[in-house]
C-alpha cells in the first residue's frame, strides 16, 4: 500500500522514520505540548559533532553548546534562578525562620508586616515561610518525575528505535494510547483513589503518563542516529549491539531528550500544582504552592496576597525551567549556528 | 483517499480500546465503585454485596468491560448512581463545553496565528522579542493561576464580567473562561506559527512569488501562510481533545457546569459510570479530531496524497 507522501521531513527524524500515517501528535494534553514540538524541531537537526572550528582543534557538539550557553543571558538568568531554587529547597531555614506549619488564627488574612513580608493566609499561616518551604516540594517532584520519565522513556524508546520490528510497532501503539488520555483527567482518576500523604504517588503518576512523550523523542532520534555512516561502519567492523548503542548512538541521540526533559521539568511542576489545586495531588501537611493557592482562592477578595505570592513563585519556577530548556535547545541546534 | 481513511479508522480501534480499558481499570480496580454509593460512611457488607450484584461488579473485570462497551455501542452509557442516565448528563454538559472549546479554538486561530505571522515576518525585531517573552510568561503561568487572576481582576475588582458563569453558559459569558482555557495553547500556536513562517520565508517559492511582482499581502496569505500552517493545524487538532479534558480546571474556577464539572464531581463521588462514559466520549473526540487533521493536510498541501 502506498504510504502518504510527506512534503518534506516535517516532523519525523530526517523523514525516514517509518511512522505510519501522518500522525504527528504534538503531545499529551496542553501542558506538555511545547516540549514535544521543540524536541521534534531539534530531532530534525542532524545530530553529531559539526566538524572542526577555524582552529584545528576538533570541538564536540557539547563544547560548542557550552560556549554558546555561557554567553547567553537567558541561560545565565534562568540558571541563577534555578540555583537559588535548589539552594532554598535544600536549606529553606536560611532565608525563612519559623515553621511553615505554625499558624495563628488570630492573624488570619492580615497583610504584610514585620516578620511576615507576604502577610498571613486564611489560616493565619505565614505566607512567606510557606512560599519558601513550598519550593522544596515543587523541585523534588519536578526533578524526580523528570528523572523517572527520562530514564524510562529513553530506554524504552531508544531500544524500540534501535531494534525496530514488532516491539517498535507495539510500543508506538502503546504511546498512542497514552497520548489519547488527557493528563489532568488521568491524574484526577488515578490519584483520587490514593490516600498516601507522600509525594510518591504524584511522581509515579507523572512517570506513568509522561514516559511516552520522551520515548517518542528518543525513538526518533535513535532512528536518525543509527543511519549515520559511523554507526554503519561500527556495525561493519563487528561491534556488538550494546557497544553501538552506548558508544555511538546514545551520545548522538541524547540531545533532544535532554532538551525535552528540561522543558518538561517545568511543566511537571505546573502539573503538580494543578493536581494539588484540584485536591488530588499532594495533601497537607505537605507544603505545596498548589495547595496554598487552592486554599487561598476562597479568600481572594479579602486576602489576594495569600494567592499572589505562591502563584508568583510557581510561575517564576516554571518560567526558569522552560527558559533553560529553550536556551539549551538553541545551543544544541546546529541549524541556528 | 478512501482506503487511507479506512486504514486510519482501523488503527483507531486498538487505541480506543486501550485508552478506555486503561481508564476503566483505573476506576474499577484501583477505586471502589461501591464506596461512593454509601456517602461518607462505610457500606455494610450485605448492602455492598447486593449492590455489587445489581451493578454486575461481582463479575471479572474483563467481563464488566465487555458488557460496558457492548452497551456503549448501543447508545447506553449506563446510569449514574443517582439514577440519572449518563446520556442525560452528557446532553446537558457537552453543549456547554463544546461552546467553551469553540471559543478557545477561535482565540487560538485568530490571535495565535496573527501574532505568529506578525512575529515570524519580523524575526529579531522588538515586536518579535516582546511577543516571544509574553508567550513564555503565559506558558509558565499555570492555567488555574491565570484563571484565578483574571477572575479576581475582571470579575471582582473591576466588575467587567460576572465572576461565575450562570447555568445557561451563553457564548458571551464564556469569552473570558474560553480565553483562559486557550491561553497556554495560544502561546504555543504563536510560537509554532512564528517558527514555521520564519523558516518558510526564505524558501524558493516565496522568492519567486515576490519576484513575479505579487503584492506582499498575497504572497503572505496564499503562498507563505498556506505552507506554514501544517504544523499549526496538527497542533490545534490534537489540542481539541486536550482542551475538552483540560476544561476541568477552567470549569471549576468559573463554576461552569460542563464536561469538566461533571467529571470532577463524578471522580470525587467515585461515580464510575459517569467517569468512564465521559472519558470514553473524550477519547473518541480526540481520535476523530486527529483523523480530521490528517485529512486536512491534503487540503492544505496538495503535494500530500493519500492512496
Amino acid at each position: 500500500m502506498p504510504e502518504p507522501m510527506p512534503p518534506e521531513p516535517l516532523l519525523s527524524g530526517g523523514g525516514r522514520v517509518p511512522e505510519d500515517g501522518a500522525i504527528a501528535a504534538t503531545g499529551m494534553g496542553g501542558a506538555m505540548d511545547l516540549a514535544t514540538a521543540e524536541g521534534e524541531t531539534l530531532e530534525r537537526a542532524p545530530a553529531g559533532p559539526d566538524g572542526t572550528g577555524p582552529t584545528d582543534r576538533p570541538r564536540s557538539l557539547w563544547s560548542d553548546a557550552w560556549r554558546d550557553l555561557r554567553r547567553n543571558p537567558v541561560f545565565i538568568l534562568s540558571g541563577l534562578v534555578i540555583l537559588f531554587l535548589v539552594f532554598v529547597s535544600l536549606w529553606p531555614s536560611v532565608i525563612a525562620s519559623g515553621s511553615p506549619l505554625k499558624c495563628d488564627l488570630a492573624k488570619a488574612q492580615e497583610g504584610s508586616q514585620q516578620g511576615a513580608p507576604f502577610g498571613y493566609d486564611g489560616q493565619g499561616c505565614n505566607v512567606y515561610t510557606r512560599t519558601v518551604y513550598g519550593a522544596r516540594t515543587s523541585v523534588t517532584v519536578g526533578v524526580l518525575a523528570t528523572l523517572g520519565v527520562a530514564l524510562f522513556g529513553s530506554v524504552l524508546g531508544g531500544l524500540a528505535g534501535f531494534f525496530g520490528g514488532v516491539w517498535d510497532s507495539v510500543l508506538s501503539r502503546i504511546t498512542d494510547i497514552f497520548f489519547a488520555i488527557p493528563v489532568v483527567l488521568g491524574g484526577l482518576v488515578l490519584l483520587s483513589v490514593v490516600t498516601s500523604n507522600t509525594v510518591w504517588p504524584v511522581i509515579g503518576f507523572m512517570v506513568l503518563l509522561g514516559w511516552p512523550q520522551i520515548s517518542r523523542i528518543a525513538r526518533g532520534s535513535v532512528i536518525t542516529a543509527k543511519q549515520n555512516d559511523y554507526v554503519q561502519a561500527a556495525r561493519a567492523l563487528g561491534a556488538s549491539n550494546s557497544r553501538m548503542l552506548l558508544r555511538h548512538i546514545a551520545p548522538n541521540a541524547v540531545a533532544p531528550v535532554i532538551v525535552v526533559a528540561t522543558i518538561a521539568l517545568g511543566t511537571y511542576i505546573a502539573l503538580e500544582a494543578t493536581l494539588s489545586y484540584l485536591g488530588v495531588g499532594l495533601k497537607p501537611p505537605t507544603v505545596s504552592w498548589g495547595i496554598d493557592i487552592s486554599a487561598a482562592s476562597p479568600y481572594i477578595r479579602n486576602a489576594p496576597h495569600a494567592l499572589l505570592w505562591p502563584s508568583g513563585a510557581l510561575a517564576l519556577t516554571v518560567l526558569a525551567f522552560i527558559m533553560l530548556g529553550d536556551a539549551v535547545r538553541d545551543a544544541l541546534d546546529p541549524k541556528l549556528r | 483517499m478512501g482506503r487511507y481513511v479506512i486504514r486510519r479508522l482501523l488503527q483507531m480501534i486498538p487505541v480506543f480500546i486501550g485508552a478506555t480499558l486503561l481508564i476503566f481499570l483505573m476506576v474499577n480496580v484501583m477505586g471502589d465503585p461501591i464506596a461512593g454509593l454509601c456517602g461518607d460512611r462505610q457500606c455494610d457488607p450485605a448492602t455492598a454485596a447486593q449492590l455489587e450484584k445489581e451493578f454486575g461488579l461481582d463479575k471479572p473485570v474483563w467481563q464488566q468491560y465487555l458488557t460496558y462497551m457492548g452497551n456503549v455501542f448501543t447508545g447506553d452509557f449506563g446510569t449514574a448512581f443517582n439514577g440519572q442516565p449518563v446520556t442525560e448528563l452528557m446532553a446537558t454538559a457537552f453543549p456547554v463545553t463544546i461552546r467553551l472549546t469553540i471559543i478557545a479554538i477561535v482565540f487560538e486561530i485568530v490571535i495565535g496565528i496573527t501574532l505568529g505571522v506578525v512575529t515570524g515576518l519580523r524575526r529579531g525585531r522588538p515586536v518579535d522579542s516582546g511577543v516571544l517573552l509574553v508567550t513564555l510568561v503565559v506558558i509558565s503561568v499555570p492555567t488555574f493561576v491565570t484563571g484565578l487572576l483574571l477572575q479576581l481582576l475582571l470579575g471582582v475588582k473591576w466588575g467587567w464580567i460576572k465572576p461565575s458563569v450562570s447555568s445557561d453558559a451563553t457564548f458571551g459569558e464564556l469569552i473570558v473562561p474560553g480565553l483562559v482555557l486557550a491561553s497556554v495553547s495560544l502561546a504555543y500556536v504563536t510560537r509554532l506559527t512564528r517558527t514555521s513562517i520564519a523558516e518558510n520565508k526564505r524558501s524558493d517559492y516565496v522568492r519567486t512569488a515576490i519576484a513575479k511582482g505579487l503584492p506582499r499581502r498575497r504572497v503572505v496569505t496564499r503562498h507563505l501562510l498556506r505552507n506554514s500552517l501544517i504544523p499549526v493545524v496538527t497542533f490545534i487538532g490534537t489540542d481539541i481533545g486536550a482542551l475538552m479534558g483540560g476544561a476541568i480546571v477552567t470549569e471549576r474556577i468559573f463554576n461552569i457546569h460542563g464536561v469538566g464539572f461533571q467529571l470532577y464531581q463524578g471522580i470525587l463521588r467515585q461515580n464510575t459510570q459517569t467517569v468512564v462514559g465521559f472519558v470514553t466520549v473524550l477519547v473518541l473526540v480526540f481520535l476523530v479530531a486527529n483523523l480530521l487533521v490528517d485529512l486536512l493536510y491534503a487540503v492544505l498541501d496538495p503535494r500530500i496524497r493519500y492512496a
